[in-house]
């Protein structure tokens, strides 16, 4: 009878009896799984890689054949979704935090359609959204032939839209080299001046260094280099658009759509961190003499950000995640890569590991790097 | 609230001393309009772009638009073709049930809209309405399938449309509530191992996207069962949505738990109620309570992703509209057809966003914030 009574002692028991249970099941599904592979004839194990993929790719950031392996294929995928990851976060966070704080602009008009857009986004499926933006960019626009061109050199078409790029020329590479340089020194001299601004209390202008790295060093290149200057404008041969540069419309939709769907959210992530700050931070702000936008700059937002950082970090994730979507509109994204890798190959317990392996990392990898920059940025309080 | 305090500042406060209706719309306009130079000009300019956008819509949607005729008059027009919604809106919101039985899903959907309605007090809710809820499934359930009292069989595979998008949200949503309960509170818990497998379970699903559960579903689940055991797609499809949904809940419903005073537990350790009794009577109630806006939301969420089995190519809502738009007579319309079902769903994910927004505020009555 006393073992019913201890509380420790049944404890290990419900678990023993939990942990058995789950190790049944678990090994009950392996037992089926293995039978069931030995009775189909399908091979286990990740040999598939190496062999030829034999599909091809539309768009790729690397070097990709179709007689290359389904590593390489699952690699362009992975580089595809990381693409579209980036560049989509990027703009959904601009995009979602001027909303959210036009949300809350005293401006009847643009707070009101402010809101319009975010319930109107929020409560309609991504998928649809997607499905949506894809059939407007391919059905809507002209054909190739009838190129919509509001800009002379871009044009508009079913097939994706093209604008001209620069011709190559070997001083290229060194111009996008000096403008990261510019960029890493500003960065360095902007937090040295920082320090130096809080030392003596007073505002150094930051904009002549910003101008003489980011614009001035690359152009410095640029002239020493022979200042090249030719564009390369997509011109229409035979029944497409060649030269210049081009984004495909599944690519645009993907994008577009996601941008659209998260900075929604992000929108509602921000207002809800500017309404954290305490009103009395307003009233402070104001009475200090700081104009509106100051108020938000220096004050409202580096306080709202405690609030913002954790959920703003699942939408990252969420943004990554639900580019997977891809696959509905034929972007060849890294679920879709995987998707016909296991079409093709019929190792589906493989291919679905492989996605979540993915996936995996990348939110882990994420809340690891959100978790270092909210400890920088917390509250420092006395203890 | 303090969330509205910007909000209500914005407002204007309806002045005591009542000004003529006319004076008080010129005193609104000013204060949120035109309350300083630059607010004039964005007003003006927002006004206007909003107005240079609506007049095509308009255009396009009443004025341009083909109510009636065949899918070469569509084309001919310019705005929308309206045809195409009547001749298809049968077929997206019911997929592929037989049409002379269709009072069927209609009667069904009514009687879920209808209880749902009813059911949205918190007065009314209790055990008895869960009770409720489940012969009302029971009965939706065998009314769409059929087979007794003289109704025609219709399989599980010809239901489509609207019924199917619902059945897999609420059921979803029926059976990952307790599952997340049970994700929540092991996670909670005090014992390791099973906090453990816990936690495992939670982090791994929320880490990957609903797709590759659905990719589970749809190709693996069928290598884990044993010899001569098969399920149809529909319900491996319904299993992969209630494993994604329970970890979900599992976190709203741990945010509630999180939330309770451990005087709570304290007070009920002290009265020597039994972990089951202490977590049924007293934490539960309470921490279920204050998440109720979030288990709202997380089930918009759900609804909404409930159209990725599209992915699948089981015919929810979404899938039926693809399927309408790839007629080969009526080829070129996803516009109106994507509209159409945007709408759909917006109706049903809008009213449940108001509704959370509402029981937020009814519960938030007496909470010191």
């Amino acid at each position: 009878m006393s073992f019913w009574y201890d509380p420790r002692k049944r404890g290990i028991f419900f678990q023993l009896l939990i942990f058995i249970g789950v190790a049944i099941l678990a090994g009950g599904l392996i037992y089926n799984t293995q039978h069931n592979l030995q009775s189909q004839n399908i091979a286990t194990g990740f040999g598939f890689l190496s062999q030829e993929a034999g599909f091809e790719i539309s768009e790729t950031m690397m070097e990709y054949w179709s007689d290359d392996s389904y590593l390489q294929a699952l690699k362009v995928g992975f580089l595809n979704t990381l693409k579209v990851g980036v560049i989509g976060n990027f703009l959904a966070i601009i995009l979602g935090v001027i909303v959210g704080i036009l949300r809350l602009s005293p401006n009847w008009p643009v707070a009101k359609l402010c809101k319009g857009y975010v319930e109107v986004i929020r409560n309609i499926p991504l998928l649809l959204q997607l499905l949506f933006w894809y059939s407007l960019f391919t059905e809507i626009l002209p054909s190739v032939k009838e190129a919509l061109s509001p800009i002379p050199g871009v044009f508009l078409t079913q097939r994706g839209f093209f604008y001209p790029s620069l011709v190559d020329h070997t001083i290229w590479p060194w111009v996008k080299g000096a403008l990261l340089c510019g960029l890493i020194l500003f960065f360095i001299i902007a937090s040295v001046l920082k320090k130096k601004e809080e030392r003596q209390g007073r505002k150094i202008k930051h904009w002549p260094y910003a101008m003489g790295l980011v614009i001035g060093l690359p152009a410095l290149i640029w002239i020493i280099g022979g200042a090249p200057f030719q564009w390369d404008t997509p011109e229409l041969t035979g029944f497409n658009f060649s030269g210049g540069s081009g984004i495909s419309p599944e690519f645009a939709a993907l994008l577009v759509g996601l941008v659209l769907y998260t900075a929604a959210f992000n929108a509602e992530i921000v207002r809800a961190g500017i309404l954290s700050v305490d009103k009395g931070q307003w009233e402070a702000a104001e009475s200090l003499g700081l104009n509106k936008f100051q108020v938000l700059r220096f004050i409202i937002l580096p306080q709202s950000l405690r609030v913002v950082i954790p959920p703003m970090t699942s939408q990252i994730l969420n943004l990554i995640k639900n580019s997977s979507l891809a696959v509905g509109i034929g972007y060849p994204d890294y679920v879709a890569v995987a998707n016909t890798t296991m079409n093709q190959t019929g190792q589906a317990i493989e291919g679905v590991l492989l996605i979540m392996a993915v996936y995996l990392f990348f939110s882990l990898f994420s809340s690891l790097f959100m978790n270092l920059y909210h400890k920088r940025i917390q509250l420092q309080t006395r203890s | 609230m303090k969330e509205n305090n910007l909000e209500k500042a914005n407002e204007m406060k309806p002045e005591a001393h009542a000004h003529a209706p006319l004076q008080n719309i010129a005193i609104w306009l000013k204060k949120n309009l035109f309350s300083s130079p630059t607010n004039t000009m964005l007003s003006i300019v927002v006004i206007s772009l909003f107005f240079m956008a609506l007049g095509p819509m308009i255009n396009w949607l009443l004025i341009d638009s083909v109510w009636q005729g065949s899918a070469q008059d569509c084309r001919e027009a310019t705005g929308a073709c309206l045809v195409f919604i009547r001749e298809k809106y049968q077929f997206i919101l019911f997929g592929f049930y037989p049409r002379e039985e269709l009072w069927r899903p209609i009667l069904s959907i009514t009687l879920f809209v209808a209880f749902l309605w009813w059911s949205k007090e918190p007065k009314r809710w209790s055990r008895r309405l869960l009770w409720r809820w489940i012969k009302l499934l029971l009965l939706i359930t065998l009314l769409m399938k059929g087979g007794i009292l003289g109704l025609v069989h219709v399989p599980v595979d010809k239901w489509g449309g609207l019924p199917l998008t619902l059945l897999l949200s609420f059921f979803g949503l029926l059976f990952s509530y307790p599952l997340g309960i049970i994700l929540a509170l092991a996670r909670t818990g005090k014992l390791p191992l099973i906090r453990i497998l816990s936690v495992t379970y939670i982090e791994l699903i929320r880490g990957v996207p609903m797709i590759s559960l659905l990719f589970m579903a749809s190709v693996m689940f069928p290598l884990f069962m044993p010899d001569g055991v098969s399920f149809p797609k529909l319900l491996r499809a319904q299993v992969a949505i209630i494993m994604f949904m329970s970890a979900y809940m599992a976190e709203v419903v741990r945010g509630g738990l999180m939330a309770i005073d451990q005087g709570q537990y304290e007070a009920a350790d002290a009265l020597g109620l039994n972990y089951w009794q202490k977590q049924i009577k007293i934490i539960l109630p309470q921490a279920l309570k204050i998440v109720i806006p979030p288990t709202v939301n997380t089930s918009i969420g759900m609804f909404k992703d409930t159209s990725l089995v599209v992915i699948i190519a089981l015919s929810d809502l979404l899938m039926t509209t693809k399927t309408a738009l790839k007629d080969a007579n009526w080829l070129g319309f996803s516009m109106e057809a994507y509209l159409f079902t945007a709408l759909i769903y917006f109706i049903f994910c809008f009213s449940m966003s108001r509704y959370s927004n509402r029981l937020e505020e009814e519960f938030s009555y007496g909470v010191n914030k």
